[in-house]
């Protein structure tokens, strides 16, 4: 499992996002405004945490999304395109209504697979807890 | 035409980080009218593309000044208009058209006009190459206030 966390802007919270891979999923939790700004560190990080991954699926969480204009629309067209180039696919979840809204001017319902909730996999059992003894 | 019975401007240098000061300042000032909230949200929205338009192709090399003006008029009619005196668009019609964008490897979607028409009542929008682009955007709100 991997957490990365970036907050933008000198002591300013803006936005950030929570990476969680577990299994073949990477699931990304967009937290705060998305515009242009702050559209390219959170695809950075997303694109960080898929190269490293490998995952089939990977899932954007609008949940906590507080604003999005047109670069998060961008965003995801951007990710669709990963995903579709390494043969895996994109999830769009829970989407508020606002945002549902601007996505709807693109289009995108059409490629990107809509979803009100997700599920992740279990955490595997050796991901948990690593003992490591030294002395038998 | 009436005059309004508010108005502001302010003016900002052309980094990114002014996008969100854009739409704060906006979404701060019509707070006198108390508008609907999916409505502020549209103004929010609208105000970020023309503001991001811009910095990201007005002033692509550089940083400018931009211009942001909110006037409002009775019955919650807003006008707002975004000015740059930037590299200027050669054809806005081509400019305006969806999906169209001179830069799809930064990930734009070439939304931006597309998502200002479809959240505003009227988008004009007037421009000379190596002079600026001027951006209005205009939409009735309704008011949560009786008098706005």
């Amino acid at each position: 499992m991997i957490c990365i966390q970036n907050e933008n802007m000198k002591g300013m919270i803006e936005m950030s996002v929570e990476l969680i891979a577990r299994g073949k999923v990477v699931c990304a939790r967009l937290i705060g405004d998305i515009d242009h700004h702050t559209a390219k560190q959170m695809r950075n990080d997303i694109d960080i945490a898929v190269n490293e991954n490998d995952p089939d699926e990977l899932i954007l969480d609008f949940s906590e999304v507080t604003f999005m204009d047109s670069s998060g629309i961008g965003l995801v067209m951007g990710r669709y395109k990963v995903m579709q180039e390494r043969g895996g696919r994109l999830i769009v979840a829970k989407t508020p209504p606002y945002i549902s809204k601007v996505m709807k001017v693109s289009g995108i319902g059409r490629l990107a697979k809509f979803a009100a909730d997700y599920e992740l996999p279990e955490k595997e059992a050796e991901e948990v807890v690593r003992v490591e003894t030294a002395n038998q | 035409m009436k005059r309004p019975i508010n108005e502001m401007k302010v003016v900002f240098p052309s980094l990114s980080e002014n996008e969100r000061f854009a739409r704060v300042a906006v979404s701060g000032f019509l707070s006198f009218i108390d508008p609907a909230l999916d409505e502020l949200a549209d103004i929010k929205t609208a105000v970020s593309e023309a503001v991001t338009n811009a910095i990201v192709h007005g002033y692509h090399d550089c940083i400018g000044k931009i211009e942001l003006r909110v006037r409002v008029y009775e019955q919650g009619r807003v006008y707002i208009r975004i000015s740059d005196k930037g590299c200027g668009i050669a054809d806005i019609k081509k400019a305006m058209e969806p999906m169209f964008t001179t830069r799809p490897q930064e990930d734009r979607a070439g939304l931006g006009f597309a998502v200002m028409q479809s959240f505003m009542d009227k988008v004009r929008v007037t421009s000379k190459v190596d002079k600026g682009t001027t951006v209005v955007l205009e939409k009735c709100v309704a008011s949560r206030r009786d008098n706005g």
